[in-house]
């Protein structure tokens, strides 16, 4: 019987494309006009992107596997964001706020600012700004770096329901990109991103954080919301969920039990570093596969082995 | 499409004999239609009624069963694109690949990894379940020699991979009673292969270049009498090869094409040369649509991310996944360790327990069964609420495990601690962070 039955998905969206950083190292993500790699339906004009993530604080809890690449910068968010550049070629740094946290070191937003204009100093490439999802103090920390690196475009966030107001109303003011995070949810995900319109957020300084996780600790719910977020924006006209999608997803791969217990010898474990390497780079795949439009990731080797298999994704067809 | 009750009913006998256990047909019919009754306890049906209610009760996509006994692989039989619309049936079978051109020292280290790499998590056992034995060798007798050192030594489902059917049935000879799947049928060695699945009831592997190819060789197979088939598109660059996963399953279940309406296999160790690439290059395949994912060689580090992947996405979205209920000791927990609950959703579990261990502080973890709930769902629902904690926490056995008498409840359940406090006389409850992830701050300040 002859193949000639070929179905194609009813697309009728597409994701807003939206302009990450400044200048010549400006990177555009979003576009699409199919499902991820369903590049025989549609297109994808800007394929995922990678940030490399950097830590305002030497990071005590990471293994030894992640630690080792950035050996001697650990310390230092502004020598930690330059060897991300010019030793590993990355395309966008993440500057994870974790000296923030109230619960943790608790530093203030002047000081926190600061650092972020250190590092947006020395990186031509965009700079995303994480905070730590704590409303009263992202609030404060995220105004100040908004006002501090006024019209630098960065990408800040999360920006949550709880503060959106007034660290959205900085993002616009300062011309930042905003973030807008909420607990995968898709029907939340809508609101936040109606709230942050009408609060007078521009479609093209808005990405969707839909929050993610990795595998062993609930991804399938990411992966399913993520999925549900496309589905909506491509193929039911959904204005306000077609916005790329960022996944911090390093963090919560590095910080399970799986990617640090050794393995002492044991078969079953296999090789610490690898095993930590392949947790993040799948966990990523299923994000990418999802609708994932920028990772946030750490292993240099990991990040390697995604994009080149974003690459072989989208290579032209001749074989 | 599946018949109504009604349309199924008009091509039943109404002869209301009864001799199908139903008093009529017509009730028979509505059984049949709701997958209720068997179609073979009619004893009147026409040969040409049974071929078309067959054909429309069959499943978009075939369920195809490779090996036999406890160990034995169903795959296919999916309904939806995305797990959201329902939920993905059968998990892909993860195989490791053996060449009969192998030293006998790498064949038996191979033979160890399978049959000792196997992992525990949320009360399921997680282990792969196919061996592939490949010939290069070109030689019956070290085909076959390979083929039953795999049976001897492991439980493992066979795929047998050779061109030539004559070495497919030196391997048959072996293990055919373990059903191997036999990979595979060509446009060149159609009818003898189709003849050998046909003698031993396995099923059989469709391989070709392009989906059309494949589809014309499906035909020739279901005609020829084989109807268990796993689709081989035959892609080896990882953009056809998701394309073609995406399409055959699209066209079967959208089109009802029957042609395509089989499960698949991949061969991402065809795909590079890079072991760690091939993992990931895998871990795409668990997610878009493949039946059987070949790995050239798998380690603990690439196959447990891959089984725990797997398990994730062919979790049902409507069931949550549920531990036990009990204590879980987490660390070397003592009289003096802190006690903590929670409710019995995995994944709350998982986040519990890892920051626990994340805090250093050994601790007692009490699990409530709350049927797989979330702290806020059930709590929201009456399950983890004073009147059904205390109950547990009094039978659980925790109080003579511990001197001091200290509970530690998820901050987002602070409103019980009054309630619980009168309905566990002698506990002093404690309310604990509402994140998971300031449980080992929470825990550092810990005094029994």
């Amino acid at each position: 019987m002859a193949y000639d039955k070929i179905p194609k998905t009813a697309y009728n969206g597409r994701i807003k494309e939206i302009r990450l950083g400044k200048g010549d190292t400006a990177v555009t993500v979003g576009g699409e006009t199919c499902y991820p790699f369903y590049l025989f339906e549609g297109k994808m004009p800007n394929l995922p992107r990678i940030a490399m993530e950097v830590w305002d604080t030497s990071p005590e809890d990471w293994p030894e596997a992640a630690l080792e690449p950035f050996q001697g910068v650990t310390g230092d968010p502004v020598a930690w964001a330059r060897k991300c550049v010019t030793d590993f070629g990355a395309e966008m740094i993440c500057l994870q706020l974790v000296s923030t946290d109230p619960n943790g070191l608790d530093r203030g937003a002047d000081e926190a600012a600061a650092v972020v204009k250190n590092v947006a100093e020395v990186i031509t490439v965009p700079l995303i700004v994480w905070g730590t999802a704590n409303h009263d103090k992202d609030t404060r920390v995220l105004r100040k770096v908004a006002e501090v690196n006024e019209g630098r475009n960065l990408i800040l966030g999360p920006v949550e329901e709880g503060d959106y107001k007034k660290i959205g109303a900085a993002a616009i003011g300062y011309q930042h990109t905003v973030i807008a995070s909420t607990p995968i949810d898709i029907n939340l995900a809508k609101q936040l991103n109606i709230l942050l319109g009408n609060l007078g957020v521009r479609d093209e300084l808005l990405i969707i954080d839909p929050t993610v996780s990795s595998i062993g600790y609930g991804i399938e719910y990411c992966y399913s919301v993520m999925e549900r977020i496309r589905t909506a924006a491509l193929t039911q006209q959904d204005k306000k969920l077609q916005y790329p999608l960022i996944c911090n997803v390093a963090k919560e791969v590095w910080k399970t039990k799986e990617a640090k217990l050794p393995a002492d010898g044991a078969l079953t474990l296999g090789d610490t570093r690898k095993r930590g390497i392949l947790l993040e780079a799948m966990s990523a795949m299923v994000l990418l596969l999802g609708g994932g439009d920028v990772l946030i990731m750490r292993h240099p080797e990991a990040i390697r082995l995604v994009q080149e298999i974003i690459t072989e994704l989208a290579a032209p067809k001749n074989n | 499409m599946p018949l109504t009750g009604i349309e199924i009913f008009k091509l039943l006998p109404k002869t209301n004999c009864g001799r199908c256990g139903e008093p009529t047909c017509l009730a028979f019919a509505m059984k049949l239609a709701a997958a209720k009754a068997e179609l073979a306890a009619c004893p009147d049906i026409s040969d040409e009624v049974r071929a078309k209610l067959e054909e429309a009760a069959a499943p978009p996509i075939r369920l195809v069963t490779i090996g036999a006994g406890n160990r034995a692989l169903k795959i296919g039989g999916e309904t939806v694109m995305f797990r959201h619309e329902k939920r993905f049936e059968n998990p892909p079978g993860f195989a490791l690949l053996i060449r009969d051109s192998m030293d006998e020292s790498e064949i038996s280290a191979r033979l160890e990894r399978f049959n000792q790499l196997e992992y525990k998590r949320v009360e399921l056992t997680l282990r792969p379940e196919l061996m592939a034995v490949k010939d290069e060798s070109g030689d019956r007798a070290r085909f076959e020699a390979t083929v039953s050192k795999v049976k001897e030594n492991t439980d493992a489902s066979i795929i047998l991979m050779s061109p030539s059917p004559d070495i497919l049935a030196a391997g048959l000879k072996v293990c055919a009673e373990r059903k191997p799947l036999l990979y595979a049928a060509t446009r060149d060695n159609l009818e003898p292969v189709a003849s050998l699945a046909r003698q031993n009831s396995c099923p059989v592997v469709a391989k070709a270049s392009t989906l059309d190819e494949l589809a014309r060789l499906t035909a020739q197979l279901t005609d020829s009498g084989v109807n268990d088939i796993v689709l081989d598109s035959g892609a080896r660059s990882l953009r056809q090869a998701l394309e073609d996963q995406i399409l055959i399953r699209s066209t079967a279940l959208s089109k009802r094409f029957r042609p395509l309406g089989f499960p698949t296999i991949v061969f991402p160790g065809e795909m590079t040369d890079d072991p760690m690439k091939e993992a990931v290059i895998a871990s795409i395949f668990v997610a878009k649509y493949s039946g059987i994912i070949v790995l050239s060689d798998f380690q603990g580090e690439s196959l447990f991310p891959l089984l725990v992947e797997r398990m994730n996405i062919y979790t049902d979205p409507q069931r949550p996944l549920a531990i036990t209920e009990g204590i879980y000791p987490v660390g070397n927990p003592d009289e003096n360790s802190p006690v903590l609950i929670t409710t019995n959703f995995s994944l709350t579990y998982f986040i519990v327990s890892a920051e626990i261990e994340t805090s250093k502080v050994p601790s007692h973890l009490l699990v409530k069964d709350t049927q797989g709930l979330s702290v806020l769902t059930a709590w929201a629902g009456g399950r983890f609420v004073a009147d059904t904690i205390a109950p547990f926490v009094k039978k659980c056995g925790i109080s003579e495990m511990v001197k001091h008498h200290k509970l530690i409840i998820p901050g987002y359940t602070a409103i019980e601690s009054g309630s619980l406090e009168e309905e566990l006389p002698g506990w002093q409850i404690l309310v604990g962070p509402k994140e998971g992830a300031h449980i080992p701050a929470y825990l550092k300040t810990w005094q029994p």
